[in-house]
């Protein structure tokens, strides 16, 4: 199946081009207000930021630890939704043309809004992959398919837990990249052994041509380095959202995101 | 779907896992595997003689069952209308019904090997069931309860911990059923090699609604041959009625009769202080619409923009925006009627229930109760009407007692309840 050429395809070639492997940031959209959100998000490209995964708020986040589920309750409680998540892509796209917009959470607000209806807003607002964390390859009729069909990435999971007779069908309609989540457990929790990591990913691999990016439980520069020298990549969120629910400044912020890319950068 | 598409309101889900549009697998991919290979063994157990010998001794001996099929005379007469029989399901060990889907969850446990199980629990009901059968398997138990039911369901908490349980209060989002719920799932996935999440409803994710369903119709098996035993050869009863949570009382219940076309069966939510656009109130299907949560796609409480919303009601046990994804079907296909009772119709029938028959019901039949006494005085006498007086009310007192005005903090049991 050929699929257009996306934001994130290009970007990947462009690393990979470059002998260079992949920082990639979670942030929740609207956290701690939009306007604050927005102006950390219009900084991580300069700040070293490959690709930016977008966090859209949700009440029941099953799968996030503490940071980001308190990260999720202040955007709602600032008056975030769907609409406005969109919207801050929008706005974050006005001034950045190149630097790929995932956009990652649960399902239910995108349900809620209508599939077509978000598809054709997402697409619009410059979002350029989806990693919906409640639909598994077992649900993807529901989503996964008319997003790829809209021209948008669908960026599968892998876990410790997809054994071997499961990847092939993990792998199928994913494209993109695919996001290894390194640890069995929730987000911002213990990380993984590297030791272990290693060869999950040459097994990831093995089944795919997308790159592999790690992720789940990496919070220095010395760990994001180490991760993405054995991967294409690593994403970092709970320590930047951390960051942000501490109250820091927005250059604080993002000097700390400058760490975090040098690290993988040399990975 | 049209009613006469349907040759069997009973074969669902399907591969799956739907009924209709609803239910299915909407969990994360490191879980997709523990839920698999749970339906794997479901199916191996269902077929398996050995399995159900086994629960039919546990539910005899262990359990009390088959629980009494009870003619409430008192009430019958009282309201002047049909004949109401109470399926006792509040006399079985531990209180509810909860206990019958629990020994099959961790029977099935034992048979993968699993050693430590983790379950949620709103009243405190399912948390009690689950750490008494853990107690008697000598498995590990760690409960998961909102800190706002903590605090309201003090003795069921004692009764966790006597048998031997870690509850652990949950503070993360509102601190209530479904965050409990959350935290239980955010526990599976971090320990998924040793770990069995014994699900207190027939919701969550695809092969759950089903084997819960399974394990409760127990329930209305037992009403099929003991009506039959008391009103005579293939009577079946007219009306079905049970209060609805997630609605795993209800499901064991109705199922055994959703074929037969004469018997009316009717759910009952929580109205809470009433349906209205105030939603302080838990009724998922009279004031919810379409969503996907906890594994499922089934009526949710939720804003327009798909987040969820608290539910309301006196009852903890019904306190959940959600409802199991095979009443959202029977709702839309019509086979079941859906009807909302609020907290203070639901006192009256706790009261009555007192008065006139000497049973202490718990807050969620009192619920069905209610309904019964909606509907009872405008049938005539030979309509007989089954309700499931599925726990009883000893966890209740309290909360029944700070809503009647009656003082209790000067005794033992009363102190600490802070709400």
């Amino acid at each position: 199946m050929t699929r257009p050429t996306t934001r994130i395809d290009a970007k990947f070639a462009e690393l990979s081009a470059a002998g260079k492997k992949a920082f990639v940031t979670y942030v929740m959209a609207g956290d701690p207000d939009y306007d604050t959100s927005l102006e950390i998000v219009k900084g991580l490209p300069g700040a070293g930021v490959d690709v930016i995964e977008l966090g859209l708020p949700f009440t029941d986040p099953m799968a996030d630890g503490p940071t980001i589920q308190l990260a999720g309750q202040r955007a709602l409680e600032a008056g975030m939704t769907l609409e406005r998540t969109l919207q801050l892509a929008a706005d974050f796209r006005k001034g950045d043309t190149t630097t790929p917009i995932v956009l990652m959470g649960y399902y239910n607000p995108i349900y809620s809004r209508g599939v077509d209806t978000f598809l054709a807003d997402a697409k619009e607002a410059g979002i350029d992959g989806l990693i919906v964390v409640d639909l598994p390859p077992e649900e993807d009729a529901e989503l996964c398919l008319p997003a790829q069909a809209a021209g948008l990435n669908f960026i599968r999971l892998a876990t410790p837990t997809t054994d071997d007779a499961r990847l092939p069908r993990v792998m199928q309609n994913t494209s993109g990249f695919v996001y290894y989540v390194s640890i069995t457990g929730i987000t911002g929790a213990a990380e993984a052994e590297a030791s272990d990591v290693g060869p999950e990913v040459a097994r990831l691999k093995a089944a795919t041509d997308l790159p592999v990016i790690v992720g789940f439980g990496i919070k220095t520069p010395q760990r994001a380095q180490t991760i993405a020298s054995i991967s294409d990549g690593a994403v970092v969120g709970s320590a930047i959202v951390a960051e942000i629910g501490a109250g820091k400044p927005v250059s604080e912020v993002l000097d700390f995101v400058k760490s975090l890319a040098e690290g993988a950068h040399a990975g | 779907m049209a009613d006469d598409l349907i040759n069997s309101f009973m074969n669902g889900p399907d591969e799956q896992g739907r009924f209709g549009i609803f239910g299915g697998r909407f969990v994360s991919e490191t879980l997709m595997p523990l839920i698999l290979s749970l339906e794997e063994e479901y199916e191996k157990a269902k077929v398996d003689p050995d399995f159900w010998a086994e629960m039919d001794d546990l539910w005899k001996h262990y359990v009390g069952r088959p629980s009494p099929l009870y003619f409430a005379e008192r009430l019958t007469d009282h309201l002047g209308g049909a004949k109401i029989y109470m399926k006792r399901d509040e006399l079985n060990h531990t209180g509810a019904h909860k206990v019958n889907n629990v020994l099959g969850q961790i029977l099935l446990a034992r048979r993968m090997g699993k050693t430590r199980i983790i379950a949620e629990t709103g009243a405190g009901q399912h948390g009690v069931a689950t750490a008494t059968v853990c107690a008697k398997f000598g498995l590990k138990c760690v409960v998961y309860m909102g800190a706002h039911d903590v605090r309201r369901q003090a003795p069921n908490v004692f009764r966790m911990r006597l048998l031997g349980a870690e509850v652990i209060p949950v503070t993360s989002g509102r601190g209530t059923l479904k965050d409990a719920m959350n935290d239980a799932l955010r526990d599976w996935v971090t320990n998924v090699r040793d770990t069995f999440y014994c699900i207190g409803t027939v919701a969550g994710p695809h092969p759950y609604p089903a084997m819960v369903r399974d394990f409760q119709s127990v329930i209305g098996k037992e009403v099929r041959w003991q009506l039959a035993e008391q009103e005579g050869e293939g009577r079946l009863p007219d009306t079905l009625i049970a209060a609805i949570g997630g609605g795993s009382n209800a499901m064991g219940l109705f199922h055994p009769f959703l074929d037969d076309k004469t018997v009316n069966i009717i759910g009952v939510e929580a109205g809470g202080k009433g349906v209205d656009e105030k939603m302080e109130h838990c009724a998922s299907l009279t004031g919810g619409r379409p969503g996907v949560l906890h594994g499922n796609r089934t009526y949710l409480l939720q804003d327009d923009d798909g987040q969820i919303l608290e539910g309301f009601s006196i009852s903890a046990g019904l306190d959940y925006p959600g409802i199991g994804p095979e009443h959202a079907w029977l709702h839309e296909t019509g086979r079941a009627q859906y009807v909302s009772i609020t907290d203070k119709e639901a006192l009256e029938a706790f009261q009555l229930s007192c008065a006139l028959e000497g049973i202490i019901p718990a807050l969620e039949p009192s619920h069905a109760l209610a309904h019964v006494m909606k509907i009872a005085p405008e049938l005539p006498r030979d309509h007989i009407i089954v309700m499931n007086m599925c726990g009883r009310g000893d966890k209740d007192i309290f909360t029944v007692a700070r809503h009647l005005g009656f003082d209790m903090s000067d005794t033992e049991e009363g102190r600490d309840l802070d709400d």
